[in-house]
């Protein structure tokens, strides 16, 4: 029975018409079996329409693989409406991991020899669509043939098919590379915008693959970019630009294939002057601008003229611009530290951001930007950002603030401060050891006992929800607990606390459901401490520990018993156990280093029978013998360069390995009290690799600032410099400036080092360029 | 000689090359290493594209990578998720796995591209609008229902514009011009049979 099928619209109206999911599948399944039936009867007539049906069908979701054969046959139909809907059907519904894929090989060879432009237009689509390997290795001379075609529609898209064909056969490369000279030559002549911005496509694609393609278009880019400067400065094409920028897309192509040959971009700052940028289409190109700069090896005033740019984007009233400048930037950061310095207000700015990705970068931005100059500053800002930003962000500003705390705190007090600030503000989302780095901290700062312990008092009396505060307050009070209640500080208002209320507190945290078990430790630990502390009866405290001897909690109930024992038995040890603790080592490779450096020192004053004074003396006579710079030793170098090789057996270090004969320090500059100073360090897992610290010191009256250190080594080295400290370095013996020069030397070839200073003193702008002399040799050999 | 190439993992790079100034110099930012890292071409400028309603149903697909059924339906609905739960303020960009998503709403239809991490998200959002402005041309002040009941005709003009994921065309008038001359071809080769 006939059935005359639905027209596409009608049944597109039919499925809409549906009311619920149920009703559309049953009207679509009722289709398909209408259509499987008519691909049975095999009714040429109405195939492309069955076909198109399917394809509707498809993208709602369901499964249309029986189409797959129909659209084998529509391509291969004679018809131009069959072919046109054949090719979709391919490209939608044919897969390259299917051989069924193949069977379409010959009809677009068919096509793309002999049939007319449309169709060759068609074949070509499909085949940078969803063309296969195999497919791009039979079909390659068709696609070759057509490069040189005279009608530009065809040849655009014979381009871009021979871009596909690249990356799917590299080794087609060697096919199309040839008629690219010849493309490019056809576009002086004839100006057609679409041919060249597909072999602009393409070059690029070569020259991405090999290495000899690369070097064969290095010729080419100097037309390359003279069409680029002709875009910019003359006249366009209505038809081509969008919104007066004159045809961004070719620009773009134009900027992308000078980063593959790496060439300097000569017109991009005239490209920056030129291009409008009140709409996107002019930043877009712009942009490109940029990141062309960013990728090539540009000359510090190009780089210093994209992050400007860049800045610029970050005023701009649109959000995907600061966005973009945002992400820009973060790649910038490390490389262009000074430069992308001078953005920082308008970064901070960014903090503010409604939209949470932006502000999240403008968070990793910020926190990038932090150096000893504007730690406090920033901390501010970081600290209020953290008070009001979004909970999944809470995490990363936290931790970001106590790591840029760590590195740059001017004084153990701001530390302290900074941390406690963190803790109460977003003390759940601090890491877990943030507890442990300040009770070291702040048993490391003597002079700031009782200023910590009364602040984290208050802090605590406020609120005992936050666990990391609680904690570090539990111990605090446990420790120093007579401090606080003597109640002599001079850096707060004095408060009157006594001992009731100490305790008081404690046994609130004990008993709050919201402490965690780790936390009543604590507390119980600090009520047992306070019994030794404190000058009134204990029979509180003593009460407190027996009850929580029946306990529930097995850790708490053992220390609880345990601490009535002591209360009991051994009330003689008590005030031993319990006095004040001594610093805890940080663990890691830095305490065993120090280990080994106090050990060597207790060494040395053995082995020197004289006192401290001459036998510091006799240490700088050694360094004169060995390096001949004058002994310029403001903080001994951690690895004693002494008669290393004398002292080793001396001490005896069984388990370390012997380390390498350390390399002396060298000053390589003295002006009015300003000195730089190097110091080398060989890692032994890499002999190539060479790790300079260059110490910026001030002994003069005056502050020493904007202060930037540039390098230089022979071409056969590779130099990585890493950004500074800070670039100030305050008068009289101020914080010094350090700076790490990474250096390769994989061939052992001579090092020489040309350092350029430049920095501002007493007023003046000082320039110094001079180079180091006297490069021990062990840093190079 | 080292390789003219941008360097791939490069974290050190030698100076620049200034013929026979002896070592010239090189600020502490550029010259070597820390410098950003180099884009390698990506597989194809575009990988895919999605037209979306607000209801999150599929109103056109364009795959320039090859990938199943199955991943292409966990792609879409999981992007077409993310992309309806952002709010109205938020930026045109969020980075999806190892993909930068570039989305614009047009009334009720999300045009929704994927590129990779080296591209130029700007330019992205200047294609979205052209490949707009000629649906627009096309069927004359453009809406959903257009894109719906004729769909086809949305992928052959989307294919007269970019190929292989990447921009044919730049001139409107021409990708006009040669769907038009698409269309009266096949309305002839209906006629004829």
């Amino acid at each position: 029975m006939v059935v005359p099928s639905l027209k596409l619209q009608d049944l597109i109206e039919e499925i809409r018409g549906a009311k619920t999911q149920a009703q559309e599948r049953e009207v679509i399944q009722k289709e398909c079996a209408h259509i499987r039936a008519s691909f049975r009867d095999g009714d040429p007539v109405h195939r492309h329409r069955q076909l198109a049906k399917l394809l509707y069908v498809h993208m709602l979701g369901y499964p249309a693989h029986f189409g797959q054969m129909e659209c084998l046959k529509l391509i291969a139909s004679s018809r131009f409406t069959d072919k046109r809907v054949g090719y979709l059907g391919a490209m939608l519904l044919l897969d390259e991991r299917h051989d069924a894929h193949l069977l379409i090989t010959n009809s677009i060879k068919n096509d793309l020899s002999q049939g007319i432009q449309p169709v060759q237009g068609l074949a070509l689509c499909t085949l940078s669509t969803m063309g296969s390997a195999e497919m791009c290795r039979d079909l390659a001379p068709e696609v070759e043939k057509l490069l040189l075609q005279p009608s530009p529609y065809v040849r655009k898209k014979a381009i871009l098919t021979a871009v596909h064909m690249i990356r799917k056969v590299p080794e087609l490369s060697s096919v199309f590379l040839p008629p690219c000279a010849q493309l490019l030559h056809e576009h002086t002549r004839n100006r057609l915008s679409c041919i060249l911005l597909g072999t602009i496509t393409l070059i690029t694609e070569l020259c991405e693959r090999s290495p000899a393609a690369l070097r064969h278009f290095r010729k080419v880019v100097p037309q390359l970019v003279h069409i680029l400067r002709t875009l910019v400065t003359m006249g366009y094409s209505t038809e081509h630009s969008i919104s007066g920028v004159s045809d961004p897309f070719l620009q773009v192509g134009g900027h992308s294939s000078k980063t593959m040959t790496n060439t300097s971009p000569l017109s991009s700052p005239q490209v920056a002057t030129n291009t409008d940028t009140s709409r996107n289409a002019g930043n877009a190109v712009l942009f490109e601008t940029v990141l062309t700069i960013m990728d090539i090896r540009s000359a510090a005033g190009l780089r210093v003229l994209a992050v400007n740019i860049l800045g610029r984007f970050l005023l701009n009233s649109d959000r995907n611009i600061r966005y973009v400048a945002l992400t820009s930037l973060l790649r910038l950061v490390q490389s262009d530290h000074s430069a992308v310095q001078r953005h920082r207000p308008t970064v901070v700015e960014c903090l503010r951001e409604t939209d949470a990705s932006l502000s999240r970068r403008a968070l990793e931005l910020s926190l990038a930007l932090v150096n000893s100059s504007n730690v406090r500053a920033m901390m501010q800002e970081l600290q209020a950002f953290l008070e009001s930003c979004p909970p999944d962000l809470r995490a990363d500003c936290a931790s970001g603030i106590l790591l840029a705390a760590e590195r740059f705190a001017p004084t153990k007090r701001w530390h302290i401060d900074t941390i406690l600030h963190v803790l109460t503000t977003a003390g759940t989302h601090v890491r877990d050891d943030a507890v442990a780095n300040l009770t070291q901290l702040i048993g490391g700062a003597q002079e700031l006992h009782a200023y910590s312990v009364r602040r984290l008092y208050n802090a605590l009396a406020e609120d005992i929800s936050q666990q990391p505060l609680v904690q570090v307050a539990a111990w605090c009070i446990g420790e120093y607990g007579d401090l606080l209640l003597a109640g002599n500080c001079e850096e707060i208002e004095p408060l009157q606390v006594d001992e009731e209320e100490v305790l008081a507190l404690l046994e609130k945290v004990l008993q709050s459901h919201m402490s965690l078990p780790a936390t009543r430790g604590y507390a119980l630990t600090a009520l047992m401490k306070l019994s030794t502390r404190l000058c009134g009866d204990n029979n509180r405290i003593r009460q407190v520990v027996s009850i929580y001897g029946s306990c529930l909690d097995v850790e708490l109930q053992q220390r609880a018993v345990e601490y009535d024992t002591l209360f009991r038995k051994y009330d003689h040890m008590r005030a031993a156990i319990l006095e004040k603790m001594p610093l805890v080592e940080r663990d890691g490779p830095q305490a065993d280093e120090e280990a080994k450096e106090s050990k060597e020192a207790a060494q040395l004053s053995e082995a020197a029978p004289v006192p401290t004074e001459p036998q510091a003396s006799q240490l700088l006579d050694l360094l004169d013998l060995l390096d001949g710079a004058s002994g310029d030793v403001q903080h001994p170098p951690p690895l004693d360069p002494s008669p290393g090789g004398a002292l080793i057996h001396l001490l005896d270090l069984p388990c370390v390995p012997p380390p390498p004969a350390p390399i002396p320090d060298l000053k390589v500059f003295e002006r009015e009290g300003v000195q730089l100073n190097l110091s080398f360090i060989r890692p032994p897992e890499n002999p190539a690799l060479l790790l300079i610290t260059v110490t910026a010191t001030n002994f003069s009256e005056g502050d020493v600032t904007h202060f930037i250190c540039q390098a230089a080594v022979p071409k056969s080295l590779q130099l990585q410099l890493q950004a500074p400290s800070g670039n100030t370095v305050p008068a009289r013996g101020g914080l010094p400036i350090t700076q790490l020069f990474r250096i390769l030397n994989p061939n052992k070839a001579p090092l020489r080092l040309k350092l350029r200073l430049t920095y501002d003193h007493f007023h003046q702008s000082v320039q110094e360029i001079f180079e180091v002399n006297n490069l021990p040799v062990e840093s190079w050999q | 000689t080292p390789c003219n190439c941008p360097p791939r993992a490069a974290t050190t790079a030698s100076l620049p090359q200034h013929g026979d100034r002896g070592f010239p110099f090189a600020a502490a930012a550029a010259a070597a290493a820390g410098q950003a890292p180099p884009r390698p071409r990506p597989a194809a400028a575009m990988q895919f594209m999605l037209l979306f309603s607000r209801q999150g149903k599929l109103r056109l697909q364009k795959w320039y990578v090859p990938l199943s059924d199955k991943e292409k339906k966990k792609i879409t609905r999981e992007l077409v998720q993310t992309v309806l739960a952002r709010k109205p303020k938020m930026c045109s960009f969020l980075e999806w796995r190892d993909l930068k998503i570039v989305y614009k709403r047009y009334a009720s239809l999300y045009f929704c591209c994927a590129i990779e991490d080296q591209d130029n998200e700007l330019i992205t959002l200047e294609i979205i609008h052209r490949y707009v402005e000629l649906l627009d041309k096309y069927f004359g002040s453009v809406c959903e229902l257009d894109i719906i009941f004729n769909f086809e005709k949305a992928y052959f003009i989307l294919d007269e514009f970019l190929l292989g994921g990447e921009v044919q065309e730049t001139s409107k008038k021409n990708v006009l011009k040669a769907i038009e001359q698409a269309d009266l071809l096949s309305v002839l080769s209906n006629i004829k049979s």
